[in-house]
């Protein structure tokens, strides 16, 4: 993370200031307070301020509850309060007094569904061209560019996520158009007026990455290096060198771009790399492990399937669509038994949908790959394919401990489904984020509505 | 047979490249039995029941068919055995690679050409996406060509999935016209400049129709409505009969493609979405009586249903469209095609607005889902499998029957695992014109090649 910064300062403090660079990260304390004039950036600029919503201590039993570590209870009882999951157990589970009690019989419960891999508020509705902010196309390489400096919370796509998809927790990407897209955010699914009333506290930041096409095409196209993937891994590498030196360096100067690649580079912020064929995710490893950082999940992946022992035994999770293929070349090869192919080896597997109608249906999309591995004789019980849509996801973005799965003490992100999520007949009833109840099928009113929709056909309608 | 079905299992367990046929195969006689069979004219399914496919055709089916002593039967106990899915639009046979353009026949953005443009050529019966939908069910599907030089695609076709080298049932089945926001800005900026650009056309249509005598053999003389016939005549080569007035905007070619449009012979697809698009459509029978309209997209349909409903226009309607992706989709939901049926209005579901057309199943599936939900409007099971078989093949016009098990229709049948809109199912037999199809393709090939990653012995090149 950046320095206390100094690299502002006026021209008049500029001693003072190189003085107080030689202990990065940490004070300089009597110098600043003689400086009076002398800018003092915020550790954590553009912070969360996002609160949960009131909620009542609620008990929800009966249910057939996937906990989204793998775990399944039948007529299971899941408590939560104050934000928080209290406990979750079978129907001997107590209820403590003063808690709503929530039939689920005939219902299940799961952890709030998580989309690592989301465009909603960078690419909102409508899709018009002045709302096209999810690609600094002007340059292969943007790590400098931040996600959430894009992200229109009208977006009426992050209500859809919620009504139909369970959605509570999603992970906003840059586009692909370059090799270093900028920082990602992660954000909670709740309206706000501002991004920073989404931001999920705590949530690390990622970088993304692509692979392959997309940067070659964008900057071949506009004649300039890279236009090949031996371009791109040239521009990559010649980056990764440079911010390599930064980070060894005093990191004294305000430097966005290599700020975000030195966090990288310490751990702080998790690559998140588009990339769909094979060879490029073995390439991709190599140079992660040539510059000291690592690949955190492979997204697309659609030949993941082809190392999944690779990826195993790097850790590296890969974020896929169910059977999305052959709309471009690096495509051609995707099949539906990529997650299940994957899950079998013992590699880490994230559903994702890069997209505004699929997020609404990722428990669907795991569903089709689970089938797609049954009629290959894998066979994935339905409480480890939850964990594909929740825990994992949280995983590979860093907010694991936080949420995605039904634990005691883990944030209050949970979904009734009118029936098994995996089947293409139910759908959410109620959805909860920290506890507070944001959508129920049963109540006109606990649905939100974008200011973007306010006063024009449909507004409040379901969707 | 029974023993092909079981090992049908098997040879997909294995991968095994079913043998291609040099020549189309012989249409095969069977029974199944015992299944739970859907008859794909929205009425629900019903259990414990047989159907017979004789010489290419069901000759019956239901719960009191008994299975004739001669037939081969296959035991359907457990399976589900449906008619073949319709689908409609789609670009199949069209592309490899949609984004690689050398690939890529759906749009021909140079082309001096537009209305004239005919599909048919272009359809490879080879393409992988035909494989890889036939495995998902789909037996027959309508493919349009995608307007790029005018607010006319061109003339679109109806195909056959099946693994010969035929694929088309229909050539010049439909023309298809952009009439909202793509429509605009293909027309020189707005819609008006899109209504213009069609009357005018049509205009020019009429006029060459009478002046080139076109309407002769194959054409005049058919009974008005039947449209299951095939387009007899090509109007494009209809030799010129004299000069055309010097102000034409049309080809020759274009406005030769256009007559029987105008003249009610050839459907007309519509695309729009806006309610108010949706009307301006509606409204051109005004002028010109004779077009047969079929909307297509229609997201915005529920705010207009009575009106589509009165107009008897049958839509090809987008099934779970829900953001106001553009500014003509504001009113978008997934209760429009719910709507839409409850109004009395004849509804498929639009294979285009989903991201390939083996999701149609699921589509289905999530309007059956929607009647679980207060205050949406759905379908019932029967009427989401109608949408996906017997609807869209009645708006394609193909031959009666076509897209339901009924006595008569064409022997596309196919045997699932299971509830076949349930995302769980999956084909395990096709059948099409009663041939036993191959459900093998690239994509089962790579899934056996990558079983195991296992390279002791050899590469995995080798592994074939």
């Amino acid at each position: 993370m950046p320095s206390t910064g100094r690299g502002a300062a006026l021209a008049a403090v500029a001693a003072l200031a190189i003085a107080g660079c030689t202990t990065p990260g940490n004070g300089g304390g009597t110098e600043r307070a003689a400086a009076s004039s002398r800018h003092t950036y915020p550790e954590t600029p553009y912070a969360s301020t996002y609160r949960p919503y009131p909620g009542v201590p609620t008990a929800l039993t009966g249910a057939t509850v996937y906990d989204g570590a793998g775990g399944r209870i039948d007529h299971g009882t899941v408590l939560f309060a104050d934000g928080k999951v209290v406990g979750i157990g079978g129907p001997d589970l107590a209820i403590p007094a003063g808690y709503t009690r929530i039939d689920g019989t005939g219902k299940f419960v799961t952890p709030g569904v998580i989309d690592i891999h989301s465009h909603l508020g960078d690419y909102p509705s409508p899709g018009v061209d002045a709302h096209s902010d999810g690609n600094e196309a002007t340059d292969p390489t943007t790590p400098e560019v931040w996600a959430e400096h894009s992200v229109w919370p009208q977006d009426p796509g992050f209500s859809r996520a919620l009504a139909n998809g369970g959605v509570t927790a999603l992970q906003i990407l840059p586009g692909s158009a370059n090799l270093m897209g900028g920082r990602s955010v992660t954000l909670k699914n709740v309206p706000s007026r501002t991004v920073q009333g989404m931001k999920f506290p705590g949530a690390p930041y990622g970088l993304k990455m692509a692979c392959g096409e997309n940067p070659k095409r964008v900057y071949g196209g506009k004649g300039r290096m890279p236009s090949t993937r031996m371009g791109n891994f040239a521009v990559n590498r010649q980056t990764w060198a440079a911010a390599r030196k930064w980070a060894d360096g005093n990191r004294a100067e305000r430097d966005f771009a290599n700020e975000t690649l030195a966090g990288v580079l310490d751990g702080d912020i998790l690559i998140q790399n588009h990339c769909y064929r094979a060879d490029e995710m073995a390439l991709v490893i190599d140079m992660a492990r040539e510059f000291g950082y690592k690949v955190t999940a492979f997204h697309h992946a659609v030949e993941a399937y082809k190392i999944a022992d690779l990826l195993r035994e790097n850790g590296i999770c890969s974020a896929v669509w169910a059977d999305w293929y052959g709309f471009k070349m690096e495509s051609y090869d995707g099949i539906p038994e990529n997650a299940a192919l994957l899950h079998n080896a013992g590699a880490c597997v994230v559903i994702h949908s890069d997209d505004a109608n699929g997020i609404q249906r990722l428990n669907q999309e795991a569903a089709k790959a689970q089938a797609a591995g049954r009629r290959m004789s894998i066979t994935i019980p339905d409480e480890q394919v939850i964990g594909w849509i929740t825990l994992n996801a949280a995983r590979a973005m860093g907010i694991d401990t936080l949420t995605g799965s039904l634990a005691a003490g883990k944030m209050a992100d949970l979904v009734l489904w009118n029936g098994n999520p995996l089947s293409v007949y139910s759908r959410p009833e109620k959805v909860w984020v920290d506890g507070a109840l944001l959508f129920d099928a049963f109540d006109p009113q606990r649905r939100p509505v974008s200011d973007f929709e306010l006063g024009q056909p449909g507004e409040g309608d379901v969707k | 047979m029974s023993a092909r079905l079981s090992s049908a299992a098997q040879a997909a367990l294995l991968g095994l490249a079913l043998a291609v046929p040099a020549t189309p195969a012989a249409a095969q006689s069977f029974a199944v039995t015992n299944a739970t069979i859907v008859t794909g004219d929205g009425s629900e399914p019903v259990a414990g029941a047989t159907v017979v496919v004789r010489g290419g055709r069901v000759v019956a089916a239901g719960p009191g068919v008994a299975a004739p002593a001669d037939l081969e039967s296959i035991d359907g106990t457990g399976k589900w055995v449906t008619p073949g899915l319709v689908a409609a639009v789609t670009e199949l046979g069209l592309w490899d690679v949609s984004g690689v353009q050398d690939s890529n026949d759906a749009s021909a953005r140079s082309s001096p050409f537009s209305a004239a443009l005919d599909i048919a050529p272009a359809i490879n019966p080879a393409s992988q996406h035909i494989a890889i939908s036939r495995a998902a069910g789909i037996t027959r599907a309508v493919v349009a060509p995608s307007a790029a030089s005018s607010i006319f695609a061109g003339q679109g076709a109806v195909i056959d999935l099946a693994d010969d080298a035929d694929p088309i049932v229909r050539r010049r089945a439909f023309q298809y016209v952009e009439m909202g926001e793509t429509g605009a800005r293909l027309a020189g900026g707005s819609r008006v400049a899109a209504h213009a650009l069609l009357r005018n056309a049509l205009r020019e249509a009429l006029d060459y129709g009478r002046g080139e005598a076109i309407g002769g053999a194959g054409m005049r003389g058919r009974e008005p409505g039947r449209v299951t016939d095939p387009q007899v005549v090509d109007n494009r080569m209809v030799p010129p009969a004299g000069e055309r007035a010097s102000d034409v905007l049309l080809t020759r070619f274009d406005a030769a493609a256009l007559v029987p449009v105008v003249r009610g012979e050839q459907p007309l697809y519509v695309h729009v979405e806006r309610a108010a698009d949706i009307r301006a459509a509606l409204a051109l029978p005004r002028e010109f009586p004779r077009l047969k309209l079929v909307l297509v997209g229609a997201s915005e349909g529920w705010l207009a249903a009575q009106e589509i409903a009165a107009a008897g226009v049958p839509v090809i309607a987008n099934g779970l469209t829900d953001l106001p992706s553009s500014f003509e989709q504001i009113g978008s939901t997934q209760s429009n095609i719910g709507r839409l049926v409850a109004a009395g209005v004849k509804v498929a579901i639009n294979a285009a607005a989903m991201e390939q057309p083996r999701y149609l199943p699921q589509f289905a599936g999530n309007l059956v889902a929607l009647t679980r939900m207060p205050r949406a409007s759905g379908l019932s099971w029967g009427q989401a499998f109608a949408a996906i078989s017997s609807v869209p093949a009645e708006i394609a016009g193909l031959a009666s029957g076509t897209g339901t098990l009924r006595a008569g229709a064409p022997g596309d049948v196919v045997i699932w695992s299971g509830d076949p809109l349930e995302a769980g199912s999956t084909p395990e037999m096709v059948f099409i014109d009663g041939v036993d199809q191959p459900l093998d393709n690239h994509q089962t090939r790579l899934r056996e090649r990558y079983r195991t990653l296992d390279e002791s012995r050899l590469p995995k090149a080798y592994d074939w």
